[in-house]
């Protein structure tokens, strides 16, 4: 398999049938997938997915442009230096809830980021209501410090009314 | 001897249910001082169980002792014939395997369960675990069924935090 990777990422209206359209069109041409991540986001389809197998963003635009006229989808290629088999492992998971307000995630993050934080994983949503939006974060990624100085570095988010847990991750392997 | 090699996924192996074991002879011990060889050879490897070296029997073991904080444990536990005879309460945590390399995910499991089992000599041990130890049985015990936790994984994004949530709104009803 080629270790030459593009980043293709594809967002549209949702509709069943997208992944399978959009895959086959691939797989029928010798496109091959790497990891992959798709996600509904505000009643959008999004997708970003690591592609190879030599096809540049002409001939992958070629493959996908029956499935994007389509569907009325917005297709975008960038080639990536990317590799397989390097998963880190997240040792703490932060979780963050609260009314919503501009400024939640920008807070939260930094605060991690001073404290040297790796993210790996991040969820956000709004909960609630159109009348009382909540907002929910969900962080997973890499501490060098204990939880209770990640504690310590959120607590004016908690005097705001934010909620926030702190977890440590106990992979287990076996 | 050379340390036994791992079956690792997509071997079909992985998904043969063992058998119990009824012979507690000098095979047995020197089979179950090699499993432990092989356990402590896996990278960070908390658990071992026999199908994974390619030996269809019910054996595991598990040692929750060495936890970054310390968690409830028993220590290390060679267990023969496992069987889980109560289930409690369930969470999800993450989870690796010596035999799927390079991944890691979400399972729900039981937070307390109730064992039963013989030791290495055939005779009856009996064990209440919780959390990470009670994590660490369930895991090795499906092992012997022909379970690998990637049967079980759970999408990160839906099950993680909203079923935390609902837990904790469970238990402020009933109090």
């Amino acid at each position: 398999m080629s270790d030459k990777w593009q980043m293709l990422t594809l967002i549209g209206k949702d509709a069943p049938g997208i992944v399978a359209a959009v895959t086959s069109a691939l797989a029928d041409s010798g496109v091959s997938l790497g990891e992959t991540s798709m996600l509904r986001l505000g009643g959008n389809f999004t997708v970003m997915m690591m592609v190879s197998g030599g096809a540049d963003e002409a001939r992958l635009r070629e493959l996908l442009g029956p499935v994007i006229e389509a569907r009325g989808m917005c297709l975008h290629v960038d080639p990536i230096d990317a590799h397989l088999h390097e998963h880190l492992v997240p040792n703490v998971q932060v979780t963050v809830s609260g009314a919503d307000r501009v400024g939640i995630v920008a807070q939260v993050t930094a605060a991690l980021a001073e404290g040297g934080f790796n993210i790996l994983d991040l969820d956000s949503d709004v909960a609630g209501s159109a009348d009382e939006p909540v907002y929910i974060l969900l962080i997973t990624g890499i501490a060098t410090e204990p939880v209770e100085a990640i504690e310590r570095r959120l607590e004016p988010l908690r005097a705001d009314g934010v909620s926030v847990n702190v977890t440590p991750i106990e992979t287990y392997i076996g | 001897m050379a340390i036994l090699e791992i079956l690792k996924v997509p071997d079909p192996r992985l998904k043969q249910v063992s058998e119990p074991v009824s012979e507690f002879d000098d095979v047995l011990q020197a089979f179950i001082d090699d499993l432990e060889e092989a356990r402590q050879d896996g990278p960070a490897a908390v658990g071992i169980a026999a199908p994974q070296v390619g030996m269809f029997k019910r054996i595991v073991i598990i040692d929750c002792s060495g936890t970054r904080k310390p968690v409830p444990n028993h220590g290390h536990l060679i267990l023969v014939n496992p069987e889980i005879t109560h289930w409690e309460g369930y969470e999800p945590g993450r989870e690796g395997c010596l035999s799927v390399p390079d991944y890691t995910g979400n399972v729900i499991r039981a937070t307390h369960i109730k064992l039963s089992a013989l030791d290495r000599h055939g005779e009856p041990l009996e064990f209440e675990m919780e959390g990470y130890e009670a994590r660490a049985a369930q895991h090795e015990i499906d092992h012997l069924d022909g379970m690998l936790f990637i049967d079980r994984v759970v999408s990160r994004r839906t099950d993680l935090f909203q079923r935390k949530v609902y837990q904790k709104g469970g238990k402020r009803k009933k109090g």
